[in-house]
C-alpha cells in the first residue's frame, strides 16, 4: 500500500503516455500489417505534429494559454498534414518491397524531414502550452497532477475507441482486416488494394500527427525527439504484436509504465528494462504478446 | 578477371598514395571512412550475405573503441596489441549476445539487434570508467614497442587502411569460402540447408561473430583515428546509417558497402561541412531516397559491362 501511495501518481502518468504512445504506433503497425512496410519516417511524422503544435499554440514561460477553439484546431491541422504526409508516403513507398530498400527510403525521408524542421524551427526545444482550462492541477487523492494529461489519457482512449470500431463493425474495416491476413484474396475479390492501402497510410500518419500534437504539452518538440518517438513506437508495435491493435494497446500500456514508473523506481536501469523487455518478448514470442488474429503479419 | 585486379590494384594505389597528396584534414575524413566502411562491411556479411538485416554493428563497433582505449590507457599504446585485444573481446560479446539474436530471423532480428545495440550504448553511456557520456580520451599510439607515438594524421590514417584490409580481406575469404555458401543458403533456404545437414544456428552464429569481430576491429582503428570515442559515436543514427550504407551500396557484394559507407562519411564530414553547412541530413537523405529510385541494386549495381545477361550482384560476391 506505502508503494502504491507512493507510486500511483506515475502509474497515471504512464497511462496517460500509454493513450500517446498507442496513437503514434497504432499507425505504424496497421502499415506494416496491411502494406507489409516498415515506415522509419514514423517518429518524423510525429514530431511535425508536434511542431504544428508549438507553431500555432506558442508556450514557454509567460507565454498566454491558447484557448481550446485554438487547440482543437491546431490538432486538427496536425491531423491534415499527417493526411497528406501518409498519401506521400504511400505513393513513394508502393513498388518498393523489399524491406531493406523501404528502410532506406523512409528513413531518407525522416533524414529530409529532421533537417527541414530543425530548419524552420531551430535546434532549441519548445514547449508547447496547454489550453486554457486544462493548464491547471487538479486533484488526485490529496496529489496535485497536471489536467492536460487526464485530457490526453481520454482523447486517446476516445480515438482508440473509435478505430476499433471501425475496424471491427465496419464494411470498411473488414476489408482493412482482411487485408493484414491476406493482401492477394482481398485484391482478388475485387478491391483496389492501392486505394485502400494508401488510405489506411494516410489515417496512420495523420493519427501520429495528431498524436505528436497532443504529446506536445508532454514531451515538447525539439530536434532529435523524431527518433526517440520511432523506437518507442518500433517497441510498442513489436512487443505487442506487427499489425495487431489490442498488441499495439497492450504494448503501449507496458512501455508508458516503462517510461514513468521504471524511471522513478528504477532510475538508470529503466532504459534498459525497455529493449530488455522487446528482446525477451521476441525471444519467446516472435509474433509479440498479442498477433494480428488472423494475421501473416511480420511472417513474410 | 584481369580487369576486376586491375581495378582492384588501382584503388589500392590511390587509397595508400592519399596522404602524400592530399592535405590532413580530408586525410582524417578518409580514415573515418575506412573505419566506417569496414563497419558496413561487417553488416553486409550478415545483411547481404546471410540475409540477416542488423542494427548491431556499431554496439560491437563501440566495444571494440572502448577496449582498445582501455587498452591503451591501462596497458599498452601499442596498436597491434590494441587491435588483437578489442576484436577479440568485440568477438566474445557478439558470441554471447548472438547467441540469442541468431534463434530469430528477419524484421524480428533486426529489433532484436536493435535492443541489443541500444543497451550496449546506453551502458557505456553510464559506465564512469569510460567517462560515460563524455567519452574516453588516450593518448597517441605506438606501433612498436619503444617506437615513437603517431601523431601524423597520415600515418594513422595508413593504419586505419592496414586494419581496413585485413577486414576485408577477411571478409571476402568467408564470403569465397564454404562458409560463404553455407550463410547465402541460410538467406535463400534455411529449411534446405538444415536438410542436407547443416545447423542454421551454427552458421548464423559463427557468421554474426565473425562479422562482431570486424566491427570490433574498425572501432580499434576508430579510436587510433580520433583518440577519443564517446557513446554519441555508437547510437541509432549511426546504427542505421550502417544499414543503410549497406542497402546503398548494394547488399552482398562486400565492396559495395564499403562504397556506400564512403558515401555516407564523405557527405557528412567531408561535403556538408564545406559546401552546405549543417545540410547533411538533408544531402544524405536526398541520396537515400535518389538511391532507391534511381539504383535497384544499390552503388555495386553500377557496372560498365556491356554482357547482356549478367547475375544479379546481389547474389554474388562479385569476383
Amino acid at each position: 500500500m506505502q508503494w502504491l501511495d507512493a507510486n500511483y501518481l506515475n502509474m497515471i502518468d504512464g497511462f496517460a503516455y500509454a493513450g500517446l504512445l498507442f496513437l503514434i504506433a497504432v499507425g505504424l503497425s496497421l502499415v506494416f500489417g496491411t502494406m507489409d512496410v516498415l515506415n522509419l519516417a514514423h517518429g518524423a511524422v510525429a514530431l511535425i505534429g508536434a511542431y504544428i503544435g508549438a507553431a500555432m499554440l506558442g508556450g514557454g514561460a509567460g507565454a498566454a494559454a491558447p484557448s481550446g477553439l485554438q487547440f482543437g484546431a491546431a490538432v486538427l491541422a496536425a491531423a491534415a498534414v499527417g493526411l497528406l504526409g501518409g498519401v506521400v508516403l504511400a505513393m513513394l513507398t508502393n513498388g518498393v518491397d523489399d524491406h531493406l530498400r523501404q528502410a532506406l527510403l523512409t528513413l531518407g525521408i525522416a533524414l529530409i524531414a529532421s533537417d527541414l524542421i530543425s530548419r524552420s524551427f531551430g535546434a532549441d526545444e519548445r514547449s508547447v502550452a496547454a489550453p486554457r482550462g486544462l493548464d491547471k492541477s487538479v486533484d488526485i487523492f490529496g496529489e496535485a497532477y497536471p489536467a492536460y494529461r487526464l485530457f490526453a489519457l481520454g482523447a486517446s482512449v476516445l480515438i482508440g475507441i473509435v478505430i476499433y470500431l471501425v475496424l471491427e463493425h465496419t464494411q470498411i474495416g473488414a476489408v482493412i482486416r482482411a487485408a493484414v491476413a491476406d493482401r492477394a484474396m482481398v485484391e482478388a475479390i475485387g478491391h483496389r488494394s492501392t486505394l485502400l492501402l494508401g488510405g489506411v497510410f494516410a489515417v496512420g500518419a495523420s493519427l501520429a500527427a495528431v498524436g505528436g500534437a497532443l504529446a506536445g504539452p508532454v514531451l515538447g518538440a525539439q530536434s532529435g525527439l523524431d527518433n526517440t518517438i520511432l523506437l518507442w513506437a518500433l517497441v510498442v508495435v513489436v512487443i505487442g504484436g506487427l499489425g495487431s491493435i489490442r498488441g499495439a494497446v497492450l504494448g503501449a500500456v507496458l512501455i508508458g509504465q516503462v517510461l514513468t514508473l521504471g524511471v522513478s523506481t528504477l532510475e538508470e536501469q529503466a532504459s534498459y528494462l525497455m529493449f530488455g523487455a522487446m528482446a525477451l518478448v521476441l525471444l519467446f514470442k516472435p509474433a509479440g504478446l498479442l498477433p494480428a488474429r488472423y494475421g501473416a503479419a511480420g511472417g513474410h | 578477371m584481369n580487369r576486376t585486379r586491375l581495378t582492384y590494384a588501382l584503388v589500392l594505389l590511390a587509397l595508400a598514395a592519399l596522404p602524400l597528396i592530399m592535405p590532413p584534414y580530408p586525410v582524417r575524413v578518409m580514415g573515418t571512412v575506412l573505419a566506417f566502411g569496414l563497419v558496413a562491411v561487417s553488416a553486409d556479411l550478415l545483411t547481404g550475405l546471410t540475409g540477416l538485416p542488423t542494427l548491431a554493428q556499431v554496439a560491437y563497433f563501440g566495444v571494440g573503441a572502448y577496449t582498445a582505449g582501455l587498452v591503451s590507457n591501462h596497458l599498452t599504446t601499442n596498436l597491434f596489441a590494441q587491435l588483437l585485444i578489442g576484436t577479440a573481446v568485440a568477438a566474445a560479446v557478439a558470441a554471447t549476445t548472438g547467441a540469442v539474436a541468431v534463434r530469430t530471423s528477419g524484421i524480428v532480428f533486426l529489433m532484436v539487434t536493435l535492443a541489443i545495440a541500444e543497451m550496449i550504448h546506453r551502458f557505456f553511456d553510464s559506465w564512469s570508467v569510460v567517462g560515460a557520456s563524455d567519452g574516453l580520451i588516450v593518448g597517441p599510439p605506438t606501433l612498436y614497442p619503444g617506437g615513437e607515438p603517431l601523431l601524423l594524421a597520415g600515418l594513422l590514417y595508413w593504419w586505419a587502411l592496414f586494419v581496413f584490409l585485413v577486414g576485408f580481406g577477411v571478409a571476402v575469404t568467408v564470403a569465397r569460402s564454404p562458409l560463404g555458401r553455407s550463410m547465402r543458403a541460410v538467406r535463400e533456404s534455411p529449411t534446405r540447408l538444415e536438410a542436407i545437414g547443416q545447423h542454421t544456428y551454427v552458421v548464423k552464429l559463427v557468421s554474426f561473430v565473425i562479422a562482431g569481430a570486424l566491427a570490433g576491429a574498425a572501432g580499434t582503428a576508430m579510436m587510433a583515428l580520433k583518440s577519443f570515442f564517446t557513446p554519441g559515436h555508437m547510437g541509432f543514427g549511426l546504427a542505421a546509417l550502417a544499414l543503410l550504407a549497406v542497402v546503398l551500396g548494394g547488399a552482398g557484394t562486400l565492396w559495395g558497402p564499403a562504397l556506400g559507407a564512403a558515401v555516407v562519411i564523405l557527405v557528412r564530414d567531408w561535403a556538408a561541412p564545406t559546401y552546405f553547412v549543417g545540410g547533411a541530413e538533408l544531402i544524405l537523405g536526398a541520396v537515400f531516397v535518389g538511391a532507391v529510385f534511381a539504383l535497384p541494386h544499390g552503388l555495386a549495381g553500377i557496372r560498365p559491362t556491356r554482357r547482356k545477361h549478367r547475375p544479379s550482384p546481389l547474389t554474388e560476391v562479385t569476383t
